[in-house]
């Protein structure tokens, strides 16, 4: 689906028309590759190009938050080879954000690419795209020849000292390929298995040479940024929460998809935005940044505001900007069940702590789950995560542990009723309900 | 050309080429996971002899295009159905059906996640993150095809539209 609502569009000024303004010469109509133009033309420096990007507070969208500007400073000058690679193995349960960026209006990414490029120095670069979205990827090789065949990629790109090129890899289902080492090992051609840091990519990325890797909503907010000023974009969102963001609403919501919003919109609006409760049931928990984020207690959330800095003080990350909404017909063991399963599934198996921690979680939130449960599981499961977190190569392993403690800390009862009475507190046919499956069905009733 | 890569048609080297094209000239190994598509779109699943002529073509050991072909879910190692519908049932699929969507799949087809119809028409895989959840309940019909909003009605419509 296109975009159903926005406050301030920056980077959904494209997806109106959904899926029939995505061609080379609808952006250019809406003022695409001016800002790539401009630098051109102006010859602007890298040193002032990283400075704007620097002043707009942009943060990375993929998850962790890093400043941008920065995270591109740390290019060594003086090297020859370079890359940009960006991320939209988007696989983080709850995040389907780069994937309507790129289907809609895929050539603001290749343009913030170019930028990147030009800023760091690379002659080449690389988008990784999901492996599940394969017809987003084929449309993004579309539009690469588009931007090749009018000049925007490639040698002396429009008449400029400035050379750079651009392909899509994509994925294969593989959920730890969003890291960005195991990307960089997967596009040359390996397993997806993090690499450990330091050294960081920006010295030792791509082929082992220095390479920015940013997300797809991170290049794709690039030419904006150019286009308005740093300082005017930093402005639409709050202090070091620049600029606008996307969310991904899912779950129990009347209209789930995605929104972008300035920096430190209210929650409550966010959620009215997405329509409201399923139902008008009553709110119980959102995950607020992606399954790795901890859960939070509805009313807790209702008082968030959605930025990095908000969402971190009432105990969980913005992450990706994936808000996945629960509401009363949810039994939180059995959705806990089911992200464990995830992450017991997606480990790369490297680490110890992770491949054997990650199937110990699933395990026992498993046997809770289905009555058989004991007193002692949620000590052992306390004890499991700790021996998991900050204790493997990637962040996997505290993506994993992350919902278990979160999902204990917050609904305990509903755990202890599990184990107690060997069912679910929340009665199966509401949870069955829950779902809305069975509304499109004409044997069945339920609303 | 080496014997080897018989099995592969010129259709498809000419497409691993396009791939190849991609990487700087010392780089061939980067195209193997789209080579290995390319030969699993050929020949309908990985066999050990399909993985071996990809590495062999890209100048790989065949145990480094077994491992990539081992460690991503969709790489099929085993033959499957004419069509290969994948379910997301993760959590944010979940509360919008993605799990009653299986399980409606499951009894419409009389065959569990990773079995196949006796007449080898249909084979059944538990999905994980397509990165789609807005358009949940989302499956996908031999890896590339992605169907969202997967209600009864819907379901049944694909299931009738595979021949």
């Amino acid at each position: 689906m296109a975009l159903i609502d926005t406050i301030n569009p920056l980077l959904t000024t494209g997806w109106s028309r959904g899926d029939a303004g995505w061609r080379l010469k609808d952006y250019e109509a809406r003022g695409g590759y001016v800002q790539l133009k401009r630098v051109l033309a102006s010859k602007m420096t890298q040193d002032e190009l990283i400075a704007e990007v620097k002043k707009s507070a942009l943060r990375g969208r993929g998850g962790a938050g890093f400043p941008t500007g920065l995270k591109w400073s740390f290019m060594p000058k003086a090297a020859t080879e370079k890359y940009v690679v960006c991320n939209s193995d988007e696989g983080e349960p709850g995040t389907f954000k780069d994937r309507d960026l790129l289907r809609f209006d895929p050539h603001s990414t290749i343009e913030g690419m170019i930028i990147a490029a030009y800023a760091v120095g690379a002659k080449l670069g690389y988008n990784y795209i999901h492996g599940e979205i394969f017809e987003i990827y084929q449309r993004f090789e579309e539009a690469l020849g588009e931007a090749r065949a009018a000049g925007y990629l490639g040698d002396r790109i429009l008449g400029s000292e400035f050379s750079f090129d651009l392909f899509a890899h994509h994925g294969w289902g593989a959920y730890i390929c969003g890291e960005e080492t195991g990307l960089l090992e997967s596009i040359e051609g390996k397993k997806g298995q993090p690499r450990y840091k330091p050294p960081f990519p920006a010295n030792f990325g791509l082929y082992g040479k220095p390479t920015t890797i940013n997300n797809t909503e991170t290049f794709a907010a690039i030419p904006f940024i150019l286009g308005m000023g740093g300082e005017a974009y930093l402005n639409l969102g709050k202090a070091n929460n620049g600029g606008t963001k996307l969310f991904s609403v899912s779950g129990h919501v009347n209209r789930p998809g995605n929104y972008e919003v300035p920096m430190g919109t209210p929650f409550a609006k966010l959620l009215e935005m997405a329509g409201g409760m399923r139902g008008g049931r009553k709110l119980k928990a959102v995950i607020p940044g992606g399954s790795s984020a901890p859960v939070l207690p509805g009313d807790v959330m209702m008082e968030c505001s959605m930025d990095y800095d908000s969402i971190a003080k009432a105990g969980s990350m913005l992450g990706s900007g994936a808000v996945i909404v629960m509401d009363e017909t949810v039994c939180m063991v059995k959705a806990l069940e089911r992200l464990s399963y995830f992450y017991f599934e997606e480990s790369c198996g490297q680490c110890t702590p992770c491949r054997e921690g990650s199937g110990w979680l699933y395990r026992v939130v498993h046997r809770i789950e289905h009555g058989q449960g004991r007193t002692e599981d949620l000590d052992l499961l306390d004890r499991v995560t700790d021996n998991m977190m900050g204790k493997t190569i990637c962040a996997l392993a505290d993506a994993a542990a992350f919902p278990v403690r979160s999902f204990i800390k917050h609904f305990r009862s509903e755990f202890e009723y599990h184990i107690e009475n060997k069912k679910c507190l929340v009665n199966p046919d509401v949870q069955r309900a829950g779902s809305g499956f069975f509304r499109a069905s004409s044997t069945a009733g339920a609303a | 050309m080496n014997s080897q890569y018989n099995m592969l048609s010129q259709e498809a080297l000419a497409k691993i080429d396009r791939e190849v094209a991609k990487y700087p000239a010392d780089q061939k190994q980067s195209a193997v996971m789209a080579a290995l598509v390319i030969a699993q779109d050929e020949k309908g699943w990985l066999s050990q002899e399909a993985i071996a002529a990809v590495a062999g073509y890209l100048g790989m050991a065949p145990i480094a295009a077994y491992e990539v072909a081992s460690f991503y879910n969709m790489y099929d190692l085993h033959p499957v159905g004419k069509y290969k519908l994948t379910v997301c049932t993760n959590l944010p699929c979940a509360l919008s059906g993605g799990v009653h969507a299986a399980d409606y799949v499951k009894e419409k087809l009389g065959i569990d996640f990773d079995e196949t119809t006796p007449d080898g028409k249909f084979t059944l895989k538990e999905g994980e993150c397509m990165g789609a959840c807005g358009d949940a309940p989302v499956m996908l019909v031999n890896n590339k095809r992605m169907c969202g909003f997967m209600f009864p009605e819907e379901i049944d419509k694909l299931l009738a539209e595979c021949k």
